[in-house]
């Protein structure tokens, strides 16, 4: 029962968290000397009453606060205005949004079942040269710029003729077959998965590692191998429990991580997520689409961080006790 | 204290070869003037995307010989539709050292013409090849990197005293004015902070004098930072003010603004050092990051980021790989500075076992 209690304070927490970063994007974005609407003028597609229409769900001609009064009404209701091209933004978002959080997600799965096994094991054999190997390896890991990276990846590609060059599906993507679409998908995937793969299991292998040298040297450890369990029994059941937990908290910043490494990465790779997304929104000054995927960028961040909280409540005990 | 980690850090044995790259890269960058044979702005539109220069010790006669080197020629093979450079061997030029080539301000003060090495004035010396433009890769690398390696430092020394004050008044005073300035620097924190970048570089007028933009891309960088060093330092100093010292201060009367700045700040020294070490990467991939996408330095300035904007097309991946010169180069001193800030702070901070 205080579990949920726990969670529910914390998801509440949420809410004025977002008021804030709707706001600090809102002021930024009005900072701009760009006409918001200019895009859209120019577009001949766009009828004279779509604009006008937009005019007054901004309400341009008003205070900036009543703007962003309306700006957060209209965000609520679910209606995110349109693009400069005359398109739905929700529409948009909806299209991108499940690429990133597929490509984050297997990353993040990939890092774990990578990374955690390997700060374990240089832990272990802490000082040896399978521990100083792995360092290094990271080391490098972490010095890749990832567009850089990814534009070697993209010519190997190019080179070898073994991966599809950028985007998430083939041409003929429809006319496939389900156990087809999938192959092709995973295909198109794993370029940009090892970019943000390798750039993102350094900093994870060496928390881990950390935390286990830390408890490695904890009291309870030297009591457990005292009492003359085995080394593995000591490892796996009394010192990785607790060296797991502050991994936890982590993900949520991985995941924050991941999200702004996943926009270099896509842009390289042409791939449909919300980064490029961004990019391309920024690059037209398409103010609609920037302060909602800006939204969705931070929204996703936090839920993030909230899922972390949640699941570090349900493995940790000692939080639920102080709460 | 410094003399102590300088010597902590020549004792390690990856630290101190991480010193010496970047001890290399920096006096390079500094006398970038000399060494590079042409200037920043030199361009030869014949001559685009020519490849990297061949320098000959040996002649065709099989004897040793000053080195020297053959320009390229561009032909346009219209059978195959593709351009094609091929060696002048009807004239050699011969590589001179020291000798007097293009003028150039050193430092932008002192007028000097003499470079490290040139040819002659017919002879183009290209040892990294040239870009879309004709201009000579190696010298704009030079260049690039006095920007890309010094925008960092700057954004840190903007950033850092930010952070330290917002961190010391929120965790000093307490209360209602810790509970607003930490919700909003978890505001900030909470866009991702690439997107926070990209944003914020867009929205920068375009009629902007390149130190101008370089000054604001610093600043940017900087509003990136601030929120989450802030939020250490205000954990620090929630600790650090029960001190007694802290106490004894207050009695005597100091203002709340110098005990935050005299008595409680200094005491975060050491995590400082550390937390600046080990950004500075961080803030070096970001700027070659925007640049690349074209929102940081613009042309004709060069960084590495916006030289290696030109390695997004296929065609100059596979045909002309020296125009990804540059991606090594960060690569090389992100890794560096890594090494260099593993290792700090191991010295600073022993029982820490992250590295």
């Amino acid at each position: 029962m205080d579990t949920i209690k726990y969670i529910i304070k914390r998801i509440l927490q949420t809410i004025p968290l977002l008021i804030i970063v709707s706001m600090i994007s809102f002021f930024i974005i009005r900072l701009s000397p760009v006409d918001p609407l200019a895009e859209l003028k120019l577009n001949p597609s766009v009828s004279p009453e779509t604009v006008e229409k937009e005019r007054a769900r901004l309400g341009l001609d008003k205070p900036i606060i009543v703007q962003y009064g309306k700006w957060a009404i209209s965000f609520v209701k679910g209606d995110l205005g349109v693009t400069s091209t005359g398109e739905k933004v929700s529409q948009k978002l909806g299209e991108r949004i499940p690429n990133t959080l597929l490509l984050t997600t297997i990353v993040i799965l990939l890092t774990w079942l990578v990374g955690v096994p390997l700060g374990i094991i240089a832990s272990v054999r802490w000082k040896t040269n399978l521990d100083r190997i792995l360092t290094v390896l990271t080391s490098i890991g972490m010095a890749i710029p990832s567009f850089f990276f990814a534009v070697l990846l993209l010519m190997f590609a190019v080179k070898s003729g073994w991966f599809p060059i950028g985007g998430l599906t083939s041409p003929n993507f429809a006319d496939m077959s389900f156990g087809g679409k999938f192959l092709d998908i995973t295909h198109h995937l794993i370029l940009p998965v090892i970019v943000l793969f390798t750039i993102s299991l350094a900093g994870l292998q060496r928390q881990m590692r950390a935390n286990m040298l830390d408890v490695l040297d904890s009291d309870y450890v030297k009591f457990a191998r005292a009492k003359g369990l085995s080394e593995n029994a000591v490892i796996y059941k009394h010192a990785l429990r607790n060296a797991v937990n502050p991994m936890i908290t982590l993900l949520g910043f991985e995941f924050a991580g991941l999200l702004s490494g996943a926009a270099l990465t896509e842009y390289v790779f042409q791939y449909p997520g919300l980064g490029r997304l961004i990019l391309e929104a920024v690059l037209k000054s398409d103010i609609n689409l920037v302060m909602a995927s800006l939204m969705m960028g931070a929204i996703m961040l936090v839920a993030g961080n909230l899922i972390a909280d949640i699941l570090l409540i349900i493995t940790d005990p000692r939080i639920r006790s102080k709460s | 204290m410094i003399r102590d980690l300088l010597k902590a850090l020549w004792k390690d044995k990856f630290a101190r070869i991480a010193l010496i790259v970047l001890g290399v890269i920096y006096i390079a960058l500094f006398l970038a003037d000399f060494i590079a044979p042409y200037t920043k702005d030199f361009s030869d539109r014949t001559m685009a995307y020519v490849p990297p220069s061949k320098v000959f010790t040996i002649d065709e006669n099989g004897k040793f010989s000053m080195p020297y080197t053959y320009n390229y020629i561009r032909e346009f093979d219209s059978e195959t539709l593709q351009i094609k450079y091929s060696l002048d061997r009807s004239q050699k030029h011969y590589i001179k050292f020291f000798s007097k080539g293009q003028p150039y301000k050193f430092l932008g003060l002192i007028p000097m013409k003499r470079h490290l090495f040139t040819t002659d004035s017919d002879g183009r010396i290209f040892l990294l090849g040239t870009d879309i433009n004709g201009r000579d890769v190696f010298s704009r690398l030079l260049f690039g990197g006095r920007i890309s390696m010094t925008i960092g430092f700057l954004a840190l020394f903007v950033l850092f005293p930010i952070g330290l004050l917002y961190g010391g008044i929120s965790g000093y005073f307490g209360g209602r004015t810790d509970m607003i300035m930490m919700r909003f620097a978890e505001g900030v924190m909470s866009i991702p902070s690439f997107y926070l970048l990209i944003i914020l570089a867009s929205i920068l007028p375009s009629g902007m004098t390149s130190s101008q933009r370089f000054m604001l891309i610093v600043l940017i960088l900087a509003l990136i930072g601030w929120a989450g060093f802030a939020r250490v330092v205000r954990g620090m100093v929630l600790s650090i003010k029960s001190e007694d010292y802290v106490q004894a201060a207050k009695s005597i009367g100091a203002s709340k603004l110098r005990i935050i700045t005299k008595h409680i700040l200094p005491q975060t020294t050491s995590f400082v050092i550390v937390a600046m070490t080990l950004s500075v990467p961080s803030y070096i991939l970001s700027e070659s990051g925007l640049s690349f996408l074209g929102l940081g330095i613009q042309q004709p300035d060069a960084s590495w980021g916006n030289m290696l904007k030109e390695a997004q097309e296929f065609t100059n991946i596979l045909y002309r790989p020296w125009l990804l010169t540059p991606g090594f180069l960060i690569f090389v001193s992100v890794l560096a500075f890594n090494l260099i800030g593993d290792t700090i702070r191991d010295v600073l901070d022993p029982k820490s076992k992250v590295r």
